[in-house]
């Protein structure tokens, strides 16, 4: 079989080591604008960077288990307090901020934002 | 709904119950303080690995593939069989010496007669012969003959008014651990160490500064130790003497009230973090103390350029509530 594959955009960003350089710049961002830090204020550190993982993995095409519902059960409890599309917009803002800062080039970078994007009905429970 | 087999006996799990709610309502005395994953102190065997993973966080590898797991952090899914851990990881202590550090510190010392490897700034837990369990870090180095905790004094609190009241010099208590990850690396020498504490989350600090002079460092130490008040500092000679003897040793304490005297600086740690060390990238730092403290304080380091794997923290969590005394003698 000489099939060619052509690499997964989780590939062509640099999969989890991509994520490692990626979670500490994205976490520090979320954390520090106002318009979103609140939802992150009671949760851990520890669990945090975790899951941070987890998101970025997921939005970089990678790897991971998380169906439409599992979403919904995750983030129910912040649409409660308030999480709407202005919020969602943020976060997908930050995460290109993150990928330019790591020179992941734009066309990359407007292909994770679609990733998440389309997780945007989903994480606001409609 | 699975059950619990707990020395032979079955019991029903409520629908999202602990292996520590269940057991405790059916009256068997489990030790236990957090209800949080976080002091270890309700460690416990099962007798198969049913999904055990997610309540094995911070365990040491040997203990993982034995079985143990926190009975805290376990909602079964399926039957299991559990026990309490026994003599292969417990080890029995004598409370050798306790003096007071100052009004509401008391230093406990502890000797061991079997070898109880520990890294100093690891926690373990004190188990006392009736099964209360709380965890305390560990001031002390290796080759000293002695275990060291401090142990502040909590108004109507179990474990420490009984230390601090009872005088039990003599006694024999259980160990269980060392566990945590705040300690000393050897291996990069120069780089710059920040140390931050309050109240006795001096302790492990203090053991972590000794250990890495002992072992050589030469990049700086910058220890913090914050309190409410002047009172509540201790060991500032020792400190003193010590940032003397070392150089790259720099020692600040703080005071929320009532500082502003004797050396003692005035206000927040992370200000006064801030005014020394406007540059903290690059920086290993250690946060151990009060919880609340400790989360916001690892947050604004993270945000000042420390990165996340370079941050060590213990929260000291309290117990999760006022614990009536087991009724039964829970370690033989
Ligand atoms: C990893 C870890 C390391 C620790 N290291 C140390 C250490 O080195 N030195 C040390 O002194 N303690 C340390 N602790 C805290 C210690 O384990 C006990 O929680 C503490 O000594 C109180 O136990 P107690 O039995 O005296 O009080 P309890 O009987 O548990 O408490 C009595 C009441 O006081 C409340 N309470 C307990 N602590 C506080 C507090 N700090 N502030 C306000 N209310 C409180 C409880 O919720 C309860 O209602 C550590 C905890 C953890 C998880
Ligand atoms: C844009 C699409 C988004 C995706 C794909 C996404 C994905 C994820 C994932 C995978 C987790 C981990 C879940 C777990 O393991 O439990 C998570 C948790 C979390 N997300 Fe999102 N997320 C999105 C948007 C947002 C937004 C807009 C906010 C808030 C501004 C947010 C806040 C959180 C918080 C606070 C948690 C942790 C919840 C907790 O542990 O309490 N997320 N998210
Ligand atoms: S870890 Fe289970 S009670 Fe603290």
């Amino acid at each position: 079989m000489s099939e060619h594959v052509s690499p997964s955009l989780y590939q062509q960003i640099g999969g989890a080591a991509a994520v490692d350089a990626a979670v500490d710049i994205f976490y520090r961002k979320v954390l520090s604008d106002d318009r979103v830090s609140h939802f992150f204020d009671d949760v851990d550190m520890d669990r945090q960077a975790a899951k941070q993982k987890a998101f970025l993995t997921m939005a970089f095409g990678g790897p991971h288990n998380y169906t439409g519902a599992d979403m919904r059960r995750g983030h129910a409890h912040l649409v409660l307090r308030g999480l709407n599309d202005g919020h969602v917009d943020v976060i997908i803002e930050l995460l290109g901020a993150t990928l330019a800062e790591l020179n992941v080039p734009q066309p990359l970078i407007a292909q994770v934002a679609a990733i998440a994007e389309s997780t945007r009905g989903d994480v606001l429970n409609r | 709904m699975p059950s619990i087999t707990f020395e032979g006996q079955d019991r029903e799990v409520l629908p999202g119950e602990t292996v520590l709610d269940c057991l405790l309502r059916s009256g068997v005395a489990v030790p236990h303080s957090c209800k949080a994953g976080a002091c270890q102190s309700c460690l416990m065997k099962a007798e198969a690995n049913v999904g055990l993973e997610s309540a094995q966080a911070g365990l040491k590898d040997t203990l993982r593939a034995q079985g143990y797991f926190l009975a805290c952090s376990l909602r079964p899914s399926a039957d299991v069989a559990v026990s309490l851990p026994g003599g292969e990881v417990r080890t029995a202590a004598r409370i050798t010496r306790l003096d007071s550090l100052n009004e509401t510190v008391l230093r406990v010392r502890l000797r061991v007669e079997e070898p109880f490897p520990y890294y100093p700034g690891q926690f373990l837990s004190l188990v006392r012969s009736d099964g209360l369990a709380r965890s305390y870090s560990l001031a002390s180095l290796p080759h000293e003959s002695d275990l060291e905790l401090h142990v502040r004094r909590i108004p109507g609190g179990a474990m420490s008014e009984w230390l601090h009241s009872d005088s039990p010099e003599g006694e024999t208590v259980w160990l269980q651990g060392p566990a945590g990850n705040c300690f000393y690396v050897p291996g990069s020498p120069e780089e710059p160490l920040l140390l931050v504490g309050t109240g006795t989350g001096l302790a492990p600090l203090y053991g972590i500064a000794r250990d890495a002079l002992a072992q050589g460092h030469t990049g700086p130490i910058w220890m913090f130790h914050g309190a409410l008040t002047p009172a509540g500092l201790y060991l500032t000679r020792e400190l003193q003497e010590m940032s003397a003897r070392h150089a790259n040793l720099h020692y600040v304490r703080a005071a929320l009230r009532d500082g502003g005297v004797d050396g003692v600086e005035d206000g927040e740690l992370d200000a006064c973090i801030r005014a020394r060390l406007p540059k903290l990238a690059g920086f290993k730092a250690y946060v151990c103390g009060d919880p609340a403290l400790v989360n916001s304080l690892r947050k604004k380091l993270f945000l000042a350029g420390i990165a996340s794997k370079a941050i060590y923290a213990d929260a000291f969590l309290p117990s999760s509530s006022p614990s009536p005394l087991p009724q039964s003698a829970a370690c033989t």
